[in-house]
């Protein structure tokens, strides 16, 4: 009977597993193998150089431009996208009466937006609002009287205009996150806060927030690690792309080049590989504090 | 050898041995294994030891097998893919038992990948387009058929002219690398400055020789509320086209040479300092058209083509690029670069040419010569005629347009080739050594916002080529 039952499960679990296999892990693994090749792409030759990949990758100019963007994306989008959702979560569910403003359920529906259009048109559509002499952001801006820029070709500005979007992208999708954890908190506490003469700034910052820190922790890893992407929408709206002159370069965006412009497989495979651990490490950094912190809460 | 990977062998959960004596894993595992991004190299009899090979004749001069078939993979992009179908309609007149199969793809780099690592690839390929397979990276791995025999073969128009005399010049030499020409560029393109021919008549302005005279035409331009110049901001090669061709004509073949093999100091050169100073002066009198530096190639010419701005930068699609926003009476015609100097050691009419919708046959493929004659066939005038008239562009063979009535810019394509004879020239760092190309057009594009001096730009550009040049992974050609 056992034997039976055994059998009914592998048979359900072997067809998931062989595809996780061959779908997920052997890519990742033949990944690590490559970068330890010069793999060109294009043949089935490859000769191992050892760590060669890795030694040549301290001497890119470009992989360092990559890092220093990529490490500016994680210190910017992830906090300014998390105070901007909390900010809006709190508008919409934490009214007096209970509520939140006004027609909260339409702005929800409303923020959701952006999440729905694909990577591509949201960089289409933002290209279009930042270019120079018709763009829809600096008409607003000269109706102001205020001179429009040249946006995504401005090195101090180009790399700013994207993590804008990033952030607009995102938000809609923690604010209903966020709106969820905060209707979840008992309606009691909030009143008994209140009653005790709690400011609404005091509730938020005393009760609200620490009862929903582990959803911001969630979205803290969501966020950083598409913060260490980032290479569709440089790809698309940029200038170069990556440019002007390495502003906008992601990590991404060296790796998709030096394997299909290059023809360098081997080297983007270790570029691959040092994402793959930067994202890793940041996820375990994360996990590591948060877990510390609810000790301490507890 | 290919190494296999060495995680081939760990599975998932390798303690339940029970689970991988399921029929169901174990058929699975074979895909695993092919998977594999170089295990499938074949053995060493799939080589090209196998082909076919035919009795060469006068009419059968590549040894073409007629009844073997032929497989044709093609880029459809600008030019479609009518053009090489009737180029396969003229091998099946010759060779009546061939199955010919046709593709025309999009993404023909993403496409043909797989099936070149796997040692199984098409005859021959059009490798054109957004994603295009590295050329270089190709050779330096052996992929691709020396096309000697092709080009030393008798045309199929006129068996008694060879078929690398019916191309224009440098069609042959842009396909060469390491001296040998392993790809062949059906499609000839050819770099100018493109204006309205009807703004300059109706303004009386005429198109500058010198790059004084072009200071002085701007000013003028200027005067009338248009911007003199605008260029594709977003990709700045499109400047770097006339700006390295002002440097070319001024230096000299010996510089361009010097450049392309990466020798010390070569960027360093007074003409390549000069015209980027040419440029800069462009940028710094204002005669730029305020935010070019961010619009994309679409943007920059849609602005030029609405008379925005007088004068851009491209290569000899442009006509047909804009055909849809160019408004009636414009009479786009493009015109050879200015000269730096009266001094140059080219000739004023000397341009910057190459072809482009790269043609190779695959060494692997399963009927080299059959891909071979294909090609013989494509460069057929009456093949080369059809291409005219179906794209408004210039193939690669000489006289294509011969009797067709063509618009005003490929007739002032036409014009300048014309006008140019021999005198045309090419850079190939850039196919060689992209990552330096790179460098190049960042620091253009630097150059021109004013960001950087011509005096930086050289330091930049000769530190990257010094950098390939010292890289030993880095393949070396000669031109």
């Amino acid at each position: 009977m056992r034997h039976g039952r055994r059998r009914f499960v592998a048979g359900f679990l072997a067809l998931p597993l062989v595809m996780y296999a061959v779908l997920v892990l052997s890519p990742y693994a033949q990944a690590f193998y490559l970068a330890l090749t010069d793999w060109r792409g294009v043949s089935a030759r490859a000769e191992f150089v050892g760590l060669d990949n890795f030694a040549r990758l301290l001497d890119d100019p470009q992989m360092w431009a990559g890092l220093r963007n990529n490490g500016l994306m994680l210190l910017v989008i992830p906090v300014v996208t998390i105070l901007l959702a909390l900010l809006l979560a709190a508008l919409l569910t934490l009214g007096r009466s209970g509520r939140g403003v006004r027609g909260a359920g339409a702005y929800r529906v409303v923020y959701f937006f952006p999440q729905l259009l694909s990577v591509a048109v949201i960089g289409v559509l933002w290209q279009f609002v930042y270019t120079p002499n018709n763009g829809l952001l600096n008409g607003v801006l000269e109706a102001f009287g205020i001179a429009g820029r040249s946006w995504l070709a401005d090195p101090a500005l180009a790399l700013w205009a994207v993590m804008a979007v990033v952030v607009w992208s995102s938000t809609g999708f923690y604010v209903v996150l966020f709106c969820a954890a905060m209707q979840s908190i008992p309606r009691e506490i909030l009143e008994a806060a209140h009653v005790d003469g709690a400011g609404r700034f005091t509730v938020f910052r005393t009760i609200v927030l620490p009862l929903v820190r582990e959803n911001i922790q969630v979205a803290y890893i969501y966020l950083g690690i598409g913060a260490l992407d980032g290479f569709a929408l440089v790809q698309i709206m940029t200038v170069g792309p990556g440019g002007p002159d390495n502003a906008t370069e992601v990590l991404g965006l060296g790796l998709y080049r030096n394997a299909f412009t290059y023809g360098q497989f081997g080297y983007a495979s270790a570029l691959g590989v040092v994402l793959f651990f930067l994202t890793l490490t940041l996820a375990v950094l994360v996990m590591r504090t948060s877990r510390r912190e609810r000790i301490e809460v507890v | 050898m290919p190494s296999n990977i060495p995680a081939l062998s760990s599975q998932p959960v390798p303690s339940r041995r029970d689970l991988l004596r399921g029929a169901a894993a174990l058929a699975a595992l074979v895909p695993f294994t092919a998977a594999c991004a170089t295990a499938g190299s074949g053995s060493p009899a799939s080589g090209t030891s196998a082909a076919p090979v035919g009795r060469i004749t006068k009419d059968n001069p590549l040894g073409v097998v007629s009844s073997e078939p032929l497989e044709v993979v093609v880029f459809k992009g600008g030019y479609g893919d009518e053009y090489a179908k009737f180029a396969g309609g003229l091998y099946r007149k010759r060779h009546p038992q061939a199955q010919i199969k046709h593709a025309g793809l999009q993404n023909v780099g993403q496409a043909m990948q797989p099936r070149l690592v796997a040692g199984d690839p098409p005859d021959v390929i059009d490798n054109t387009g957004a994603g295009r397979l590295d050329l270089a990276a190709l050779i330096a791995d052996g992929q691709l058929t020396d096309l000697t025999p092709l080009l030393d073969a008798p045309s199929a128009h006129d068996p008694a002219v060879r078929v690398r005399d019916t191309l224009l010049p440098g069609v042959v030499d842009s396909g060469v690398f390491d001296g040998k020409p392993y790809v062949l560029n059906f499609v000839y393109a050819v770099w100018g400055v493109w204006y309205s021919s009807s703004l300059f008549a109706k303004h009386g302005w005429t198109y500058p020789a010198t790059w004084a005279e072009m200071l002085t035409l701007c000013e003028e331009i200027k005067k009338t509320g248009i911007a003199p110049w605008t260029y594709q901001g977003k990709y700045p090669e499109y400047l770097n086209d006339p700006l390295l061709t002002m440097a070319a004509k001024a230096g000299g073949m010996e510089m361009v040479t010097a450049i392309d093999h990466l020798e010390p100091g070569a960027w360093r050169h007074d003409a390549v300092r000069e015209a980027l100073e040419a440029y800069a002066e462009l940028a710094g009198r204002g005669y730029i058209m305020k935010g070019s530096e961010a619009l994309s190639h679409t943007e920059a010419q849609t602005a030029w083509c609405q008379g925005k701005a007088a004068f851009i930068p491209c290569g000899s699609w442009l006509e047909s690029e804009q055909a849809s926003v160019t408004p009636e009476g414009f009479d786009m015609v493009v015109a050879a670069t200015p000269r730096l100097t009266g001094g140059d050691k080219m000739s004023a009419a000397t341009i910057l040419a190459s072809a482009s919708e790269s043609f190779f046959v695959p060494t692997r493929a399963g009927n080299p010569a059959g891909g071979l004659e294909y090609l013989r066939w494509l460069l057929a005038r009456e093949s080369a005629a059809k291409f005219a008239e179906l794209n408004a562009a210039l193939p690669a063979v000489k006289g294509a347009v011969d009797g067709l009535t063509v618009s005003s810019g490929l007739t002032s394509i036409n014009t300048m080739v014309e006008a140019a004879g021999t005198d045309t020239y090419n850079w190939r760092f850039r196919g060689w050594y992209a990552p330096l190309a790179k460098v190049v057009d960042d620091s253009t594009g630097e150059l021109v916002t004013g960001r950087i001096d011509a005096k930086q730009w050289v330091d930049r550009v000769q530190k990257a080529a010094d950098k390939v040049a010292g890289d030993d992974s880095v393949k070396k050609y000669r031109r």
